[in-house]
């Protein structure tokens, strides 16, 4: 198997994987810790695409790395932004799960 | 079975087996330390996908910048009691379990029946890459064929510290964010906030100089600025600026607005938005690159500081 | 003339592997964090130094060679505060305790 496909359907296992965490965790940050794996899944994909792309010389296809690229640092300013709205959850209700999670809060 | 195909297969099952520690692990704590490993983990992967530029984005902002934010997080949190009290249902977990295996699936049939021979835009990159002046063609595409991508990208940054700032309380608006700091003062650590920032200082410039030819560039010498910046913070040799600072604001905004000027001008000169005049195509986007690398060093810094908590008494 | 080079790249490059293989055992089985720490400055120190060292003679120019040292020394001055670090909170816990 080439290197493209493993990456391909590692990727999927880990869309799968971090979806899973993002559905069952009650922990708001557990949740977030999800999300990213689900996030990295996807990057996989384009790697996938960008290694079977590889033409001209080039190890890969530089279109979808520089998308990843792009992809990464919006993941991150979007994990800050969360981050901080848990840290705000955590202030106002006492504890990192939302609100109806636990029932009596 | 080659060498280098038994060397990515345990590669790839490693990967996964750290992400799957990740989503499982019972601590919180546990949960972000693996994470972080996962994430470098994934940037060797990025490496033997031939894709360098990525690995280096990987390493240092998906596993370091974001591994900082989520252990600074868990420090504050705690791993709360009511986590077992709030588990969902088993039928509920098996349901969502069914629902991810299915994604997984199908995902999974999409990637085995992509196209032969597989679409590439390599060629074509490569061909135009001359006229930028640039030797590197992912930087190629980042700020010539797809600058607008990556001049969104630098206003996200910006959004997205306006969204931290503004949960903040209303009294703390304008002040300082917490500081990162270890709470106690040591001299090791001292030390290497004062040893490692020049040393940080010249990786960064260089991955951003290096960038036009080969891997680098101003996001990856960006995030080792700004990891530079919360070390020197960690050690508490300096405290986080307050957020209504004339400066701070200038850098912030300096490499997107530049970028922009830049974009219009092209309008007048070169006939199309983003257009860079002939034969200047580099000089201008290694200004570009010089001021957008300052300004998301300072916003990732803040990025990963959070929202201000108190006001600076002068 | 390579084949020595290359003889010798193999075999620092596999004392190195054997250095960090030792250290991860001894990370999982040994029994506190302080003697933990003390298996994993091995792995750091002469675990990466001798795959850098056996790095070397397979870069071509002064400038890569100096890059790789960089990163060792680097990361041995990353990995040396980071167990200065967390012996002092192991040591203020077990103190309290």
């Amino acid at each position: 198997m080439s290197v493209g496909m493993l990456a391909g359907l590692g990727g999927a296992a880990l869309i799968g994987l971090g979806l899973y965490g993002l559905l069952t965790h009650p922990h708001l940050l557990r949740k977030i810790i999800g999300f990213n794996v689900m996030g990295s899944g996807v990057f996989l994909l384009f790697g996938a695409i960008a290694r079977r792309g590889a033409a001209a010389g080039l190890g890969a296809d530089p279109v979808p790395q520089a998308l990843v690229i792009t992809g990464v640092v919006v993941a991150f300013s979007a994990t800050a932004l969360a981050v901080s709205l848990l840290l705000r959850v955590v202030r106002e209700t006492g504890g990192p799960f939302f609100p109806d999670d636990d029932g009596a809060a | 079975m080659t060498l280098a195909a038994i060397l990515d297969a345990s590669f790839a099952a490693l990967t996964l087996l750290v992400a799957t520690y990740a989503i499982f692990a019972r601590g919180l704590f546990a949960a972000v330390v693996a994470f972080i490993s996962y994430g470098l983990l994934l940037a060797l992967v990025w490496v033997r996908l031939s894709a360098v530029d990525v690995a280096l984005t990987e390493a240092a902002i998906g596993s370091g910048v974001t591994g900082a934010l989520l252990i600074g997080a868990a420090a504050r949190i705690g791993d709360a009691d009511g986590a077992r009290a709030g588990q969902p249902k088993a039928m509920t977990k098996i349901i969502a379990a069914l629902l991810c295996v299915a994604v997984t699936a199908g995902i999974a049939a999409a990637v085995l029946s992509l196209p032969t021979p597989a679409p590439t835009l390599a060629p074509r990159a490569v061909r135009e890459l001359p006229a930028t002046g640039l030797g590197n063609p992912v930087t190629g595409v980042l700020l010539a064929y797809r600058a607008i991508d990556t001049l969104l990208e630098s206003v996200v940054l910006v959004f997205a510290l306006i969204g931290i700032w503004s949960f903040s309380r209303d009294g703390a608006w304008g002040g300082a964010p917490r500081s990162p700091d270890a709470g106690t003062s040591d001299s090791a650590l001292t030390f290497l906030g004062q040893l490692l920032p020049p040393i940080a200082i010249i990786v960064g410039v260089h991955l951003v100089w290096t960038g036009a030819d080969a891997p680098g560039g101003a996001f990856q010498g960006g995030t080792v600025l700004a990891a530079a910046w919360i070390l020197v913070m960690i050690a508490g040799l300096r405290q986080p600026p307050r957020i209504d600072g004339g400066w701070l604001r200038f850098a912030l905004v300096v490499g997107p607005a530049l970028f922009l000027a830049i974009g219009l001008i092209g309008y007048g000169i070169a006939g199309a938005f983003l257009a860079y005049p002939e034969g200047f195509a580099k000089p201008l986007i290694l200004l570009i690159e010089a001021a957008l690398t300052l300004s998301i060093a300072v916003a990732l810094g803040l990025l990963a500081l959070g929202a201000p908590a108190r006001r600076h008494q002068p | 003339m390579a084949l020595a080079t290359d003889i010798f790249s193999i075999l620092c490059i596999s004392a190195g592997v054997f250095f960090f293989f030792a250290g991860a055992v001894a990370l999982l089985r040994f029994p506190d964090t302080l003697t933990r720490l003390h298996a994993l400055t091995k792995a750091d120190n002469l675990g990466l130094g001798l795959v850098v060292l056996g790095l070397l003679p397979q870069v071509d120019g002064v400038l890569p060679a100096l890059k790789l040292c960089l990163v060792w020394i680097v990361t041995q001055l990353a990995g040396t505060t980071l167990s200065q670090l967390i012996a002092r909170v192991a040591r203020e816990k077990a103190s309290k305790a």
